[in-house]
């Protein structure tokens, strides 16, 4: 096999061993359906307890706030389309922003054509959502606020405390997407007043297709998926009892390290977000420079288009992902990149970068010379470049 | 997701760059998806394409269909040029993914737009030629999911 310089975390991770390990005997060996009677499903029923355990007190939540679903889209899903369902009678207006991933944004596309209305709140240059924009926007019939906690694309991490205050202070419930963030920073649901979270293992080296939404108590929230008593009868449907396992598991290692993490891959990505810009000319960094997820580097080359630059960098066996309008498959490019005003042929050279603790300073080192290497190639074929050299008189 | 001739030339495009005093110059782009073809032709006096460069802002399909479209109309006379169509291009390179089909007309038109750029400076007419759109997502129609 070739050699393999993953950096693209925020897409999915690599899933621990120790987590596949603490999986495998729900496969072979506990393989009971945790709602049956008999003992031999004891344990079944006493791993999804513990899991949902370690997940509560991650986010200083109560175990019976913690409710199992399929992964991030789901939980996005569940809690903007139930709460509008529960409330409609309250209002029928809901609030997120320009920048949220679609699970939320076709979920609020969807809401309008039944007859919700939605505002998309902007965002500034480094993409924070607008506090004064929130404030105005609110109304009588405001019935849900729905915020990322963390943008998967440029990785600025939003203002949650301020916006939960804001939510609180005018009886708004608030939900938030915290795919990205979610064991990565510390959260605390009551500190920030969250009332809805969304997590998924497969962002914090657990398992893929699950994940949990949590749901403070006394919110009003419908079933989503009609069918056994499970979840508290809020989500039918037999229970992935290895994927919770894992998901349990891989929340206690990451909980567990999440500081000593956060410290190595800033470093690593400070490293890379410095040379980077030092070293490529015409080169930006999309995001908050310091208001980051701790793996997030993301940028524009000028002159340049995304999808050219992974093929590329992919023959070296890096991987990463662009917001390039190529590379969307609706050619549209990012509507991340869009709001935050990158124009269309900027967007069009945008590479995300997303670090692991696994990533060394030598892969680093290699990328970035592959990145100059790989940049200046494709500029020595784009007409955008020629003519700005020959506008700005270089040749 | 791309066929190893899209690869080949991608990664070892034929015809990079730029002719001093072109006899024709052609730019294109796709306003939708942001991209732009440029195409270089350098044509002799009995009308065959003596040379011909380009250069392209856009994904890997346009980059590989720009390179095979070069070596496609070199060496042939204008009017023979004009059977280069996107659809002769995507065969030359076994096809290409559905949603890179519209990269290959921007090499086409390039090159319609370059040849235009010389047979107007010449005075000159080319059959099937029509006066190239400079974007050529004009029309396109949004599809409803
Ligand atoms: C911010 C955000 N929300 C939701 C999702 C969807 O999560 P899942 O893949 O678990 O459905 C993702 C994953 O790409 C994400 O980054
Ligand atoms: S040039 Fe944009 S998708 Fe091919």
């Amino acid at each position: 096999m070739k050699q393999l310089i993953y950096l693209d975390n925020a897409a999915t991770t690599k899933t621990r061993p120790e987590v596949v390990q603490a999986m495998l005997p729900y496969f072979t060996e506990y393989y009971g359906n945790p709602s049956s009677v008999y003992d031999f499903s004891a344990p079944c029923k006493k791993a999804i307890a513990d899991a949902r355990e370690t997940i509560a007190k991650s986010i200083g939540a109560k175990t019976n706030e913690i409710y199992f679903t399929v992964g991030g889209t789901e939980s996005d899903n569940w809690a903007i389309k139930a709460t509008a369902d529960a409330y409609k009678d309250k209002g029928k207006h809901i609030i997120t922003s320009k920048i949220e991933h679609h699970a939320v944004l076709h979920t609020c596309e969807y809401l309008e054509k039944q007859g919700y209305e939605v505002t998309y709140l902007d965002v500034d240059e480094f993409g924070v959502v607008k506090l004064d924009e929130l404030k105005k926007a609110i109304r009588p019939d405001t019935i849900l606020i729905s915020i990322m906690f963390a943008n998967n694309e440029i990785g600025t991490i939003e203002p949650i405390r301020e916006i939960g205050e804001i939510a609180k202070e005018h009886g708004i419930l608030f939900h938030t997407d915290a795919v990205q963030a979610y064991a990565h920073v510390p959260i605390n649901v009551d500190e920030l007043h969250i009332d809805m979270l969304s997590a998924s293992g497969h962002k914090l080296n657990g398992p893929k297709g699950v994940g949990f939404l949590y749901i403070r108590s006394g919110v009003k929230i419908r079933s989503f998926m009609h069918g056994g008593a499970q979840e508290r009868k809020r989500r039918g449907g037999t229970e992935n009892v290895p994927g919770i396992v894992g998901l349990g598991k891989a929340v206690e290692l990451a909980m567990a390290d999440m500081d000593e993490r956060a410290a190595k891959e800033t470093e690593l990505r400070d490293y890379l977000i410095g040379r980077v810009l030092a070293e490529v000319p015409y080169a930006r960094l999309n995001g908050h420079p310091a208001n980051r997820l701790s793996n997030n580097a993301n940028f524009a080359f000028q002159f340049i288009e995304g999808e050219s630059m992974l093929i590329m960098l992919d023959s070296d066996g890096i991987c990463g992902s662009s917001g390039s309008a190529c590379t969307s498959g609706s050619l549209d490019p990012s509507h991340v990149l869009l709001a935050i005003g990158l124009p269309h042929e900027i967007a069009h050279g945008s590479l995300r970068l997303t670090l692991s603790e696994e990533n060394t300073k030598e892969q680093i080192d290699f990328v970035v010379e592959r990145i100059k290497a790989i940049v200046q190639r494709l500029r020595n074929m784009s007409p955008l470049y020629e003519d700005f050299m020959r506008k700005s008189g270089k040749r | 997701m791309y066929t190893e001739k899209v690869m080949d030339h991608f990664e070892h495009p034929r015809n990079v760059g730029e002719i001093e005093n072109p006899s024709g110059m052609g730019t294109v782009g796709n306003a939708k998806c942001g991209d732009i073809m440029r195409i270089y032709l350098d044509i002799d006096e009995n009308q065959i394409i003596r040379d011909v460069k380009f250069k392209t802002f856009g994904c890997g399909a346009a980059v590989a269909t720009s390179s095979m479209a070069t070596t496609m109309v070199k060496g042939k006379s204008v009017q023979e040029a004009m059977e280069v169509t996107n659809k002769a291009v995507m065969e030359a390179l076994d096809g290409l993914p559905p949603v890179k089909v519209h990269c290959s007309l921007l090499a086409e038109e390039a090159i319609h737009a370059a040849l235009w750029d010389y047979a107007q400076k010449n005075g000159i007419e080319i059959k099937g030629l029509q006066k190239p759109k400079t974007d050529i997502s004009e029309g396109e129609e949004e599809e409803e999911y």
